[in-house]
């Protein structure tokens, strides 16, 4: 723990729940199923009418998304990265998302040191799958079309990893709050976080046990907990999550190097 | 004994973000009992009438709801998890969150069972949780509680909380 603050839960609450400025805003929600796990987009702005152009930014969101999932699925025997898997596409005549995201895979290992790698498995049986990347890349740029429609805040939430943002011309809207859950009693949310543009992700065993790697040896990382990462961006946030997970102390000392924007809450 | 530790990595950031934790519901948020987590069938599906389910949390200050009628029973989308699918149904009273009820969990062998009997009940409270931390989203763990947490995501979207 070389990083500073170190507090326990045993001491009182300290948080406030408070109704910020952004309650009772006009707010509108999308949600839609894509790339396995359903995506909610929340809008807030200042009237209770959105322009036409709201609706042309949502859906361009999400289409984003699915473009990206027919690219990169690994479950879609069409996909881009499917193909290329079986010598059926070369990369370079693939789509070019593929290369840009083998560029930010590539360092995301470097940066974190090893602790995120998009090469799965162990042993003989390392196969390259970039999903744990793709998502908060995905995310980030659904958000660019967001960002397009005026005056507005926007709030993206892809299976527990948030991204948040306003447009050009957004009035003053109000911080997301968004809940961090404890790992070890979920029925608790164990932190806050306030975003007005920013991301924040979380990686853990809670949900579906020992299912992340580390990448130095290959075994599964055994243990309870959380880490949650926030900062931003989402794909870096959600790569340092994996990667603080992967291992607390290395991690941080490894992203304190790299971007001092990012703050980290394990759990 | 559990464990928080909170590395702040930086100081001088451009973000003003801030963790704060929740040690105790007992928050400035109202409403914040212990929350038991109501499962299995949800009495009140047609749009409210008191929801049916107050019975069992007394303790929550859902002891006004008679004279208001402005109880509304939302249902999220069923969503797919590698499990099955999984439903949620949420009560909303006066803006807030007053009961969430699984509609749907699989439960079809063991493994389903192991899982859910986690994740479920512990999902349940959360959401009500969540209401009294007065939080627009929640971020966690992925897979069954992805699926499960967008789909009371989805029951909020409907309420337009």
């Amino acid at each position: 723990m070389t990083a500073g603050t170190t507090a326990t839960a045993a001491g009182p609450a300290t948080a406030t729940a408070h109704a910020g400025p952004s309650r009772g805003r006009p707010a509108r929600v999308w949600v839609e199923q894509i790339m396995g796990m359903p995506v909610s987009v929340h809008v807030r702005g200042r009237d209770a009418e959105f322009g036409p152009d709201v609706d042309t930014a949502v859906a361009q969101a999400f289409s984003h998304l699915r473009r990206v999932d027919a690219v990169f699925s690994a479950w879609r025997p069409d996909s881009d990265l499917r193909r290329v898997r079986r010598g059926e596409l070369v990369e370079s005549a693939a789509h070019p998302w593929l290369a840009e995201v083998r560029a930010l895979c590539e360092r995301a290992e470097h940066s974190t040191v090893g602790l995120f790698s998009a090469t799965a498995g162990s042993g003989g049986s390392r196969v390259y799958d970039p999903t744990g990347l793709v998502k908060g890349w995905a995310v980030e740029g659904a958000a660019r079309h967001l960002a397009l429609a005026s005056g507005i805040a926007f709030c993206v939430n892809a299976g527990g990893d948030i991204l948040a943002g306003t447009s050009r011309g957004a009035p003053d809207l109000g911080p997301w709050r968004i809940g961090v859950e404890d790992p070890r009693r979920r029925t608790r949310i164990a932190a806050t976080v306030e975003l007005v543009d920013g991301a924040v992700a979380t990686s853990g065993n809670a949900a579906r046990g020992a299912h992340i790697r580390d990448p130095r040896t290959g075994e599964r990382v055994v243990r309870d907990g959380s880490a949650t990462v926030t900062g931003p961006s989402l794909l870096w946030a959600d790569i340092w999550a994996t990667a603080t997970f992967v291992d607390p102390s290395a991690a941080l000392q490894a992203l304190r190097r790299v971007d001092a924007a990012y703050r980290c809450l394990v759990l | 004994m559990r464990r928080i530790t909170l590395w702040f990595l930086s100081t001088s950031t451009a973000l003003v973000l801030l963790f704060s934790y929740h040690t105790s519901t007992a928050g400035a948020g109202g409403s914040a009992a212990p929350v038991v987590a109501v499962s299995g069938a949800s009495s009140g599906t047609d749009n409210g009438a008191g929801s049916g389910t107050d019975s069992d949390s007394g303790s929550r200050t859902s002891g006004s709801d008679s004279s208001s009628a402005s109880s509304q029973t939302y249902d999220g989308d069923a969503v797919q998890t590698r499990w099955g699918p999984v439903q949620v149904q949420i009560t909303v009273e006066g803006g807030q969150i007053r009961v969430a009820d699984v509609l749907q969990v699989p439960m079809a062998n063991h493994h389903d069972q192991q899982i859910n009997s986690r994740a479920v009940p512990i999902l349940n409270a959360e959401a009500v949780d969540a209401q009294s931390a007065d939080i627009d989203m929640v971020s966690g763990a992925t897979d069954t509680s992805e699926g499960y947490l967008s789909s009371l995501q989805s029951a909020i979207d409907k309420a337009g909380l």
